[in-house]
């Protein structure tokens, strides 16, 4: 007996596994990534002296990766159009887009580590430091396994196109998914980091 | 098993030729298109009611309520939460906002309590 | 030409590694859990045994074996406080995360579920056979730590800060180890939550699902949702040890007579929110999956269907949503303000309820049936009792004023070991002796396990229920000497030596069970595909053992699980797979 709805979606749910399988992965993110954002507040409030955000970081480079991230989310969703309509040359130049896009981020943020470092400012300088790099450092290690996803499936994983393109197309909106999920934790991490 | 015909079963839709697909998918496009838009407007927006001179209190939920927005439009058109079947997924979503929601409550609640 | 998305109907066999070693198969899976989550029960009672010799005759060389644990943790034999501690950090991580949930919900749940349901496998058999591994990883990193310098952890299963902060090695390993089980824990969820939704056989309806499979789905969703506070908790502390960061330690904290050169300004209560967040979900964790357990038995020994199965649900369901919002009450006297507390009390209570609705519809289904008292079924029968005890004695901890005295005394430890020990280990008792014969087509001695049932649950109650007097006294827990040194003991101390003996005998009460274990794989009766005359889809619809794929052909369900003696039927039960005729 095969496993079902690997590439059809089961009637009833109207989804395919995986794609259940990865929204169940993204709410125990939000779980993750919450109870950061919730030691954030707790820790804050416990502060006499919180320093403003944008009297430490710099504004314009995370605005700059805001951009950045929200652009590479419309070229993801554009790969798996692309693939949809049976592009594949599309979906590559747009899922290399998003990989290259991602990278950006990341030399964007080691700048920002860097310049930090510099100035001695470390994660045992002060809690504000301590939740900014566990905060942004666990959220670029989700853009790093989302570009290595994403770069297996440009590459290697792209043979998969000519014998199971359906699977194929899932392959991307699931790893899709996950990458959209990344943007938006930085969506609340920009505000809540650099300009409170 | 595979279909023998055109049939793209994209979930909630089921096209009888690649024709429609492709309309489905441009009118798609077009609102991937008009979302970022939004997207670039309100980042513009949150950066500059930064230098509002708002209370504290104000500050966290204007720029909350903005994250908010984004985020929604993000998981609904970028993530077809919006267009998907049944609503495991909101209930998903909601179940988990509201357990955090309640986390960050309590936790704001408790540290209020303590300090006085 | 086009490929099969899943190529498991294999016209070569695989290589013995990766048939046995490493599995995507469900059924090999459950049974690497469950040998592996044995191994460390097995390991944690050990630990707890050696915890009795010094609770019961303190700083006394321990005859025989004392020597041979080395001078850094019992010089003469005599146990060192610090090992003591090491021993109970280690005892109650090792039963609970590497042993009850792993056997409950790895083993029995991977074993079972798919079965029950009509699936060929889990969703994700790749993914499957990474969270046993990752499990794996996460117990060696556990029992590697006894070995570091200053020894495993000893700061409590807690891992409180500030002290885990400033303790040894262990410590650092200890917190490893958590994030590698965690993973494995979230991976299986997934797995559980897709398998279930997704993956019923044609006419397996919500409300036709087996009770077993309505208990792993909400576990799953607590493991899912519950874990990864305690996950970034981890990191945080990590961070606090190694990088020297102090989210967990306040400002002027003083250790040794020197004030701690960190940054300050960070809250030792983060961690306990944290911890607890996941703390009290996982408690249902562990009792959920062994409501399922009984269930099954229950509604198969007594030949009827099971009164109350919606109750069940809609119980086992607001259990789930409720236990996520109770954590606080392990944290009453930590200064809370009389608002939050009233609230944790009220949700505390609350949460009492569906668990009173389980155990009763349990008790009632027991009511005009025809009682079968086989091995299974004793077990099963004594779960009932002593989870009662175990929940009603949860009662006055629900209450900020009751708690108070008895936080953190022996009376708390009473109460969650009946839940947990004559509880959950009972409900895997009857697991075994119920589903040994499907997994391996022979029966298991039912003398033998009438000889292990009656010891085992006497023996139970001598080492817990002394713990009550004790805590009431003032006992503390986690006091190496088992308060020896204190006044307010004095009066109870003599039931330290009678727990103790308890514990021991409670030890050689397996053997029983061990024996008939290993000896019916090759010497038992043989079973016939559904020994039990059952009517879920594990007995009626699969030979025994289940072969590779389960079903030749996808099972179609008709009937509700518990359809045991329905009026005008031949038999006293209907398989769920069985046609209705027209």
């Amino acid at each position: 007996m095969d496993i079902p709805y690997i590439v059809k979606p089961r009637p009833d749910t109207g989804v395919f596994n995986a794609k259940l399988g990865i929204w169940l992965f993204l709410a125990s993110e939000v779980m993750l990534f919450g109870a950061l954002f919730s030691s954030y507040v707790l820790l804050r409030l416990g502060s006499p002296d919180w320093p403003r955000g944008s009297s430490i970081l710099n504004v314009p480079l995370g605005t700059f990766n805001t951009i950045v991230l929200i652009t590479s989310s419309i070229t993801m969703v554009m790969a798996w159009a692309s693939l949809m309509l049976k592009n594949f040359s599309k979906f590559k130049l747009y899922q290399g887009l998003t990989i290259l896009l991602g990278a950006v981020f990341l030399v964007v943020k080691a700048f920002e580590y860097g310049a930090k470092f510099e100035h001695h400012m470390f994660p045992k300088t002060s809690v504000y430091f301590a939740i900014y790099f566990t905060l942004t450092g666990l959220h670029a290690f989700h853009v790093i396994c989302g570009m290595v996803v994403n770069g297996y499936l440009w590459g290697p994983g792209s043979k998969m196109w000519k014998t199971q393109p359906e699977r194929f197309t899932n392959r991307v909106e699931v790893s899709g998914l996950f990458w959209h999920f990344v943007d938006l934790v930085w969506i609340f991490l920009f505000p809540v980091l650099y300009l409170l | 098993m595979t279909s023998e015909h055109d049939q793209e079963h994209h979930g909630e839709h089921e096209h009888h030729s690649f024709e429609e697909l492709n309309k489905h998918i441009q009118k798609h496009v077009r609102i991937y298109i008009s979302v970022f838009a939004a997207l670039m407007v309100l980042t513009i927006v949150t950066v500059a009611v930064s230098y509002l001179h708002l209370s504290m209190g104000q500050a966290v939920a204007l720029a909350l309520f903005i994250a908010v927005i984004k985020g929604s439009l993000v998981a609904c058109f970028f993530m077809h939460l919006i267009s998907e079947k049944k609503a495991i997924y909101l209930i998903l979503i909601i179940a988990a906002v509201f357990i955090v929601g309640l986390f960050f409550g309590s936790i704001l609640f408790h540290s209020d309590i303590v300090k006085n | 030409m086009a490929a099969h998305p899943n190529t498991h109907h294999d016209h070569h066999e695989l290589p013995f590694w990766r048939k046995y070693i490493f599995s995507t198969d469900h059924k090999i899976i459950g049974l690497q859990y469950g040998i592996t989550a044995s191994f460390f029960l097995f390991f944690g009672f050990c630990l707890m045994m050696l915890m009795r010799w010094q609770l019961a005759y303190p700083g006394q060389p321990l005859p025989i074996i004392g020597q041979y644990f080395g001078d850094a943790n019992m010089p003469g034999g005599i146990m060192l406080p610090e090992f003591y501690n090491s021993l109970g950090a280690m005892h109650g991580t090792i039963m609970v995360f590497l042993a009850i949930v792993p056997m409950v919900f790895g083993a029995f749940g991977n074993y079972v579920t798919p079965l029950q349901i009509g699936a060929p496998d889990m969703c994700f058999p790749k993914l499957n056979a990474i969270s046993y591994w990752c499990y794996f990883a996460g117990g060696i990193i556990m029992l590697t730590s006894f070995w570091v310098p200053g020894g495993a952890a000893n700061s409590g299963w807690t891992s409180y800060s500030p002290l885990a902060n400033i303790a040894t090695t262990g410590q650092t390993w200890w917190l490893i180890g958590m994030v590698f089980l965690i993973t494995s824990s979230l991976l299986g969820a997934i797995n559980f939550i897709a398998t279930i939704v997704q993956l019923r056989a044609k006419g397996m309806t919500w409300f036709r699902m087996p009770f077993f499979v309505w208990a792993q789905l909400v576990t799953a969703f607590l493991l899912l949702l519950a874990f990864p506070p305690l996950e970034a908790a981890a990191v945080m502390q990590l961070m606090d040890r190694l990088a020297h960061t102090s989210f967990f330690l306040p400002s002027g904290l003083v250790v040794g007579g020197e004030v701690m050169e960190v940054s300050g300004g960070g809250s030792p209560i983060l961690w306990q929110h944290l911890f607890w967040f996941l703390g009290h979900p996982e408690v249902y964790v562990l009792i959920l999956p062994a409501f399922g357990i009984v269930t099954e038995i229950i509604a198969n020994n007594t030949r009827k269907p099971i009164t109350g199965y919606k109750s069940l649900v809609f119980s086992v369901l607001t259990i789930g949503f409720l236990s996520f919002i109770v954590w606080a009450h392990h944290m009453y006297l930590t200064g809370m303000g009389t608002r939050v507390s009233a609230f944790f009390q009220t949700t505390t209570i609350l949460i009492s309820i569906p668990s009173v609705i389980i155990l009763t519809a349990l008790f009632i289904s027991l009511w005009g049936g025809s009682i079968r008292f086989n091995t299974p079924m004793l077990f099963a029968l004594g779960f009932l009792p002593m989870f009662g005890i175990g929940g009603l004695t949860g009662l006055p901890l629900a209450f900020n004023a009751t708690d108070i005295p008895l936080h953190d005394t022996y009376y708390i430890i009473g109460h969650f070991h009946y839940i947990v020990a004559p509880g959950t280990i009972f409900a895997i008792f009857a697991g075994i002796y119920y589903w040994f014969p499907k997994i391996t087509g022979k029966m298991m001695n039912e003398t033998l396990g009438k000889i292990h049932f009656w010891l085992s649950i006497v023996f139970m109650n001598g080492i817990f229920m002394p713990m009550f007097i004790q805590g009431m006294a003032g006992v503390s827990r986690r006091w190496y000497d088992g308060g020896s040194s204190y006044d307010i003991a004095q009066g109870v101390l003599y039931l330290n030596p009678i727990m103790s003996i308890s514990a021991w005998l409670l030890a050689l009460s397996q053997i029983p069970f061990l024996i008939n274990l290993f000896w019916s794989i090759w010497g038992g009766k043989k079973a016939s595909d559904n020994p039990w005359d059952a009517t879920t889809l594990e007995w009626t619809a699969t030979p025994t053992p289940p072969p590779h794929g389960n079903f030749k052909t996808p099972p179609v369900v008709y009937h509700n699980p518990y359809d045991y003696s329905m009026p005008g039927a031949k038999k006293d039960f209907t398989p769920q797979n069985q046609p209705v005729e027209a």
